[in-house]
């Protein structure tokens, strides 16, 4: 996928496995190279071995095989505190009993340096997350938000060049948070560090991220940008966990020119892009985003449906309609206000739509997993 | 729209809330009733009447009731007067023979040793058979009725309250004009003991410190199972009676004991140590007891600290034993706080591990104060002994908590 050129990758990691028991991988053979000023995303489940690698990468776990590389040192055997990485914690780790002052110089005493140098970082780090009036403060007399921002401050206020962040938005409120997600992403702009981000909230990953990695089973099912993601995911896996999804099973009967005429377990047939499939006769997921699919009338080109209409659910900026394709797939379309007939009841038979390139033929999602 | 609603049902609102409120409260109140009572009978107000024990002095104003009236105004500068004698010569003819005499003589020879006799023979030659004034009769009787310190002490004693146990209990003691000075031996006995007391206390609290702080790590470290298995261990001394606890250590610590034979038999010394009976063995044995008091507290506050802080230190770079020192030590100080002020109080009160595996030099307040209530009925020396222990235990509460609390102010538990 173009990453592999190695040079000028900051962090790389080569067959790295990790198990806690001996017996289960919670990381299987883990490949991935970060490059210098990248903003990665590790996404995935709870359990999907994402905070596992980053915790890897920190120093706080070690791999059981393989090597993590940064730069060109091989850093396995290194411990945490010579790494020089930054870290932003899910619960902030803030420390108590220093004030937001105190914990800014924290990791500048540690390094010795001058103190009118470390006076000087400190008021910078501050002004960068604009919450210099706070210094004398202690961090339980904050609010979360400002919380996250001192967090931030001391993990950037000595300068590391990679920053690694677990979750750190997920105590956070929803407007809050994606404010931070903005004031993260402008700060990678402006200060042009890496950032390796863990989370498991797909919004944030698409908002923020140059690269996702989408972790599943402690293996990296698709490592892209947001949008390559979105719109060709290269299994069901990534299809069904980013975004919404309307997955439709059946089996391959024609294939031809990266096309495929697929018949779907209800009996109807439907033209799709052969994104993952091994062969004629094989099972597979048909993906249809729902804003891709709409209701038309009367005759035209392409797949078409009827269905019936389960249910309207009204949400400001859009509506989300259910439908019970022939057969008994469920299947929701999703349109603006604007589009929709003021006529529709539920009850109603429609016809649904969409375009062969919109709808993705991968793997069968029940022997995947 | 919520004006007036406010203007017009604002003062029966306020009500009803009291009304609601004090049902609540009346019935918080009854469920706590029981124990308030008895803790106010069997706690608060004992501890109260024995303080008050202190300062009591009762017996010379019962038994001499005339005579502490005659020296009412007396300047006590010479010899009081002839009604001053007579009035004693009453006193002590209504008196003779009754337990309130023997009670106010007793009293008085305290302070001065031979006055039970000089009060109790006068007592028994009376009435006068010599047609002289009292006065001249007394002086005859015996000549310490014609010394001024005699009558000095009397006057002194004629108040229902008195300093002396207190002063007492501080090897102080008031002269015949009536200041405080130090005690004419120059002994100071109990000045010594309540030294010690805090002393042994303070070394006890240190050593619970220095063996629990690790084993609080541990337990907040491990595993939940293996952390529940481990309290057992650290609370099974809780299960056997003190005394057995005691008496187990003599057998362990004694010369021919256990631990003696293994040094001797490891070739660390070739005769047997004295480990009992002696400063080592109170201090093994209080340590052992008193060990949970500490661990406990530590080990709640260390499970509240989230491992992340030292992963954060470290993600700063600071090495792990800085990061423990600099950023984990810190936090766990309430609750260093909590369990040292706890080993040290009841530190202050220890009374039967010193007194039976300890020597004569190791008897700490407690054991004074049992010696004046079992062996010699004094209980004003018992209550005065016991007041300045609980004002000394006060006083060192406030200190530490001044110290202490000034260090974990900034740093509120979340």
């Amino acid at each position: 996928m173009g990453q592999q050129d190695g040079g000028s990758a900051h962090v790389t990691f080569r067959k790295v496995q990790k198990t806690y028991d001996g017996e289960h991988l919670i990381v299987r053979d883990l490949n991935l190279d970060i490059q210098r000023g990248e903003f990665l995303t590790l996404l995935g489940p709870s359990g999907s071995g994402k905070t596992t690698c980053l915790m890897m990468l920190a120093g706080f776990e070690t791999p059981t095989a393989g090597e993590i590389c940064l730069g060109d040192r091989v850093i396995n055997k290194l411990p945490p505190h010579k790494r020089n990485i930054g870290m932003v914690f899910q619960n902030y780790a803030l420390f108590p009993h220093m004030t937001v002052a105190e914990n800014l110089r924290f990791p500048l005493a540690v390094r010795k340096l001058p103190a009118a140098e470390i006076d000087a970082k400190v008021k910078n780090a501050l002004a960068m997350v604009r919450l210099e009036k706070f210094a004398g403060r202690y961090p339980q007399q904050l609010s979360g938000g400002q919380q996250q921002r001192i967090a931030l401050a001391r993990a950037l206020v000595f300068g590391p060049e990679l920053v690694l962040m677990d979750e750190p938005l997920g105590a956070l409120d929803k407007q809050l948070r994606e404010h931070m997600q903005l004031e993260i992403k402008h700060i990678h702009e402006n200060l042009g560090i890496t950032i390796v981000f863990v989370t498991h909230d797909q919004g944030e990953a698409l908002t923020m991220s140059d690269r996702i990695a989408v972790f599943n089973h402690g293996v990296i099912q698709q490592i892209d940008s947001a949008e390559a993601l979105y719109e060709r995911p290269v299994n069901s896996f990534v299809a069904s966990f980013i975004g919404e999804n309307n997955a439709l099973n059946g089996t391959v009967e024609s294939l031809a020119d990266g096309c495929c005429q697929v018949r779907l377990d209800c009996g109807a047939r439907i033209e799709a892009v052969a994104r993952n499939v091994s062969g004629v006769g094989a099972r597979t997921m048909v993906s249809v985003r729902p804003e891709r699919a709409f209701l038309a009338d009367g005759e035209g080109g392409g797949n078409r449906f009827s269905a019936g209409v389960k249910e309207i659910i009204y949400l400001g900026d859009h509506v989300r309609v259910r439908l019970d394709l022939v057969g008994g797939h469920d299947f929701t379309v999703k349109m603006p206000i604007s589009q929709l007939d003021r006529q529709l009841r539920s009850g109603d038979q429609v016809v649904v739509a969409m375009a062969a390139e919109h709808a993705c033929a991968l793997d069968p999602v029940v022997d995947a997993h | 729209m919520s004006e007036p609603i406010a203007e017009t049902a604002a003062v029966p609102l306020k009500r009803l809330l009291q009304r609601a409120e004090r049902m609540k409260k009346l019935r918080y109140g009854a469920l706590i009733a029981p124990l308030a009572v008895f803790l106010l009978l069997t706690f608060l107000w004992p501890i109260a009447a024995l303080l008050l024990k202190s300062v009591d002095n009762p017996e010379v104003a019962a038994a001499l009731p005339q005579t502490v009236h005659q020296l009412s105004g007396w300047p006590g500068k010479e010899l009081p007067h002839e009604g001053a004698y007579a009035a004693l010569v009453s006193d002590l003819s209504l008196g003779k023979g009754s337990k309130t005499l023997a009670e106010a003589a007793k009293r008085l020879n305290m302070e001065e040793p031979g006055l039970r006799s000089l009060l109790m023979n006068t007592a028994r030659k009376l009435p006068l058979a010599s047609d002289a004034g009292p006065r001249e009769s007394l002086v005859a009787m015996d000549e310490r009725w014609g010394e001024l310190c005699t009558w000095q002490l009397i006057a002194r004693n004629a108040s229902q309250k008195t300093d002396y146990y207190l002063l007492a209990a501080l090897d102080l003691t008031r002269d015949a004009s009536g200041e405080i000075s130090r005690g004419e031996q120059g002994d100071s006995v109990f000045t010594e003991i309540f030294g010690r007391t805090i002393w042994m206390s303070f070394v006890v609290t240190v050593y619970c410190l220095l063996l629990g702080f690790p084993l609080a790590y541990l337990l907040a470290s491990l595993s939940k199972r293996s952390s529940n298995l481990l309290m057992v261990f650290v609370l099974l001394p809780f299960w056997t009676s003190i005394l057995v606890r005691v008496a187990a250590w003599i057998v362990l610590l004694q010369q021919g004991g256990l631990i003696n034979h293994v040094l001797i038999a490891l070739g660390i010394t070739d005769e047997p140590l004295q480990l009992v009976f002696n400063r080592v063995g109170v201090y093994v044995a209080m340590v052992h007891i008193l060990l949970p008091f500490m661990v406990l507290p530590l080990y709640s506050v260390m499970k509240g600290i989230s491992p992340t802080y030292m992963r954060a230190a470290m993600s700063l770079g600071c090495p792990p034993f800085k990061s423990f020192w600099k950023v984990y030590f810190p936090m766990t100080v309430p609750g260093i706080a909590a369990g040292g002020l706890l080993v040290f109080i009841l530190s202050m009160g220890y009374y039967i591990t010193p007194a039976l595996l300890g020597s004569p030099k190791e008897q700490m307040v407690s054991y004074f104060v049992a010696f004046y209530t079992n062996e010699t009925t004094n209980w004003g020396m018992a209550a005065a002994l016991s007041a300045l222990l609980l004002a000394a235990t006060l006083l060192l509460y406030v200190v530490y908590n001044r110290l202490v609390g000034s260090a974990t102010n900034g740093a509120p538990q979340r």
